[in-house]
């Protein structure tokens, strides 16, 4: 199937870079290191802004890896043969997005039990934040492909990406962040969880059409 | 004329309220002023173009670059 | 109707009825928003609980209704524009998020000096100031992705997504704002509209904001007139109406 084949091809491409591929989760920890220095060492203070600390760093790692997604097929011509392919472009974009979360999301969220230990979480905190991050980044993900699509080619796309999807990534972070503090109070975690899960239906079901619209605008078909 | 002064201090909160209404004045006339000039401007550039082209008997090259023509 | 809407549309047309109407609506707007300024600041009662501080929200109140209603119709703009590729569509969806932008920047403005009054800080992350923000940012992403890319055609057509993406967004980021607010804040904060407004409150801030609206319908048709202009200044129709 060609929605097979398009993950396998970017999961394939990604693991004969790997040393790209680790990038993200280098930048993560060190961003998420850098706030002890700024913030001070206090282990209770460290405990309460944590959690936030941890889920703007993910935001801010997703954001920059995301520049890479379309942009090696873009240069070697392979997006164009995609968007013309008789399968529907939304459902191959689909696929690699998904290769994307896999190679960027998921070391992401692994490594996330290793800083929350730098950050003096306690174990609910920790299960909480996985929790929400697991619900959370295939959602970044998906936002960020449509404003990677729109773009393709431009010079200093990076900068304009992270414009575009700052706003939009707000409530991910809101109820990602929101969760575990609810958790920190003893108040129920769910209702997070419920709009995490919400938004990440929804955005799995228009994304794909709306970053395959981008694509066919930024490439003139 | 007490009236009047006790009007333009608003209270006391003077340089909020005058200052909110203000700054809507001048964005209203900013946002009107520029627009109106750009159109000018263009008109003003165009026609010029317009003369220079009837001037000069050459073939209209712009025309060939035009991305609006199907 | 199809055919009635693309007489409508066609950019020769509609730049010469514009401009008959642009006139008429600069009176209007002017004579709305001077009638609202006087009830606002002179005839409207004082308010018993916020003082003569409650007079920005002549101002206030209606920008922030603009802020929204601006990226509505650039959206509704938009999606004319992705579906039936009317160009008349991209040209007004480009031209209105400027303004909608300004009438968010005074919403925040004027949002800041009230509350500077009646919280005694210039900012509080209040539910409504803090969705307006990020309302803010969406119009900047938005600007910022027309002005990057260099073809018009491409420009709306990637516009038009993005409008699209956000209008989507728009009800979660105000929803989860909202939300999130409840949480860190509490009700301490007072809401902005007074539950109980009167009618001699009431008219200015409608008359206001009829004001706001019709100013915006002026402004954006100036705008669009340029822009037409200059997308089509190699057309004859362009060159003829100009030597008129």
């Amino acid at each position: 199937m060609a929605w097979w084949a398009v993950l396998r091809r970017d999961l394939l491409l990604s693991v004969r870079r790997l040393g790209e591929l680790g990038n993200p989760v280098v930048f993560f920890a060190a961003v998420v290191s850098l706030f002890p220095l700024a913030l001070g060492a206090d282990a209770a203070l460290l405990r309460s802004v944590g959690p936030g600390i941890v889920w703007v760093g993910a935001l801010l790692a997703t954001l920059l890896s995301l520049e890479g997604l379309f942009r090696a097929d873009f240069e070697d011509g392979s997006l164009e043969q995609l968007l013309l392919s008789p399968h529907p472009a939304s459902v191959l974009v689909s696929a690699k997005i998904l290769a994307h979360w896999l190679v960027t999301g998921v070391p992401l969220l692994l490594i996330t039990p290793l800083l929350g230990v730098l950050l003096n979480l306690s174990p609910l905190a920790q299960g909480v934040l996985f929790g929400g991050l697991l619900l959370g980044t295939p959602t970044l993900s998906l936002l960020g492909s449509v404003a990677v699509a729109l773009t393709l080619g431009l010079p200093r796309g990076g900068l304009l990406i992270s414009v575009l999807l700052l706003p939009l990534f707000a409530p991910v972070l809101v109820f990602g962040a929101g969760a575990v503090g609810s958790a920190l109070l003893e108040m129920p975690v769910l209702p997070y969880f419920y709009m995490l899960g919400a938004e990440l239906a929804l955005a799995v079901t228009v994304v794909p059409l709306a970053t395959a619209a981008a694509l066919r605008a930024s490439l003139g078909s | 004329m007490n009236a009047l002064t006790e009007f333009f201090a608003m209270g006391g909160y003077a340089p909020y309220v005058w200052g909110s209404y203000a700054l809507a004045l001048i964005i209203f006339i900013y946002n009107a002023w520029v627009p109106l000039r750009r159109h000018a401007r263009l008109r003003s550039a165009i026609r010029a173009d317009g003369r220079r082209d009837s001037a000069a008997v050459a073939a209209p090259t712009h025309r060939i670059h035009d991305e609006n023509s199907p | 109707m199809i055919a009635f809407f693309s007489r409508w549309a066609s950019l020769p047309a509609f730049y010469r009825r514009s401009g008959r109407w642009i006139p008429w609506l600069w009176a209007a707007a002017a004579g709305l928003l001077v009638v609202g300024t006087v009830g606002g600041l002179v005839l409207a009662p004082v308010d018993y609980q916020q003082g003569e501080a409650y007079r920005i929200l002549f101002v206030h109140v209606p920008s922030a209704w603009m802020a929204m209603f601006v990226y509505m119709f650039m959206a509704g703009a938009s999606a004319s524009a992705f579906i039936w590729h009317v160009k008349l569509a991209e040209i007004l969806a480009r031209v209105s998020a400027p303004l909608g932008a300004a009438f968010t920047a005074l919403a925040l403005a004027t949002g800041s000096l009230w509350g500077a009054r009646m919280w005694n800080t210039w900012w509080v992350w209040d539910a409504r100031l803090t969705s307006v923000l990020l309302l803010f940012f969406l119009y900047l992403g938005f600007m910022a992705l027309q002005a990057a890319i260099e073809d018009r055609r491409r420009a709306a057509r990637a516009g038009a997504v993005l409008a699209l993406v956000g209008v989507v967004n728009i009800p979660i980021i105000h929803y989860s704002v909202e939300w999130w607010n409840t949480l860190h804040q509490g009700a301490t904060v007072s809401k902005f509209d007074n539950p109980s407004m009167t009618w001699d409150m009431l008219w200015p801030l409608l008359t206001m904001a009829l004001g706001f609206m019709v100013y915006f319908a002026a402004a954006v048709l100036v705008r669009a007139r340029s822009e037409i202009l200059e997308r089509e200044r190699h057309r004859r129709w362009v060159i003829d109406e100009v030597a008129r």
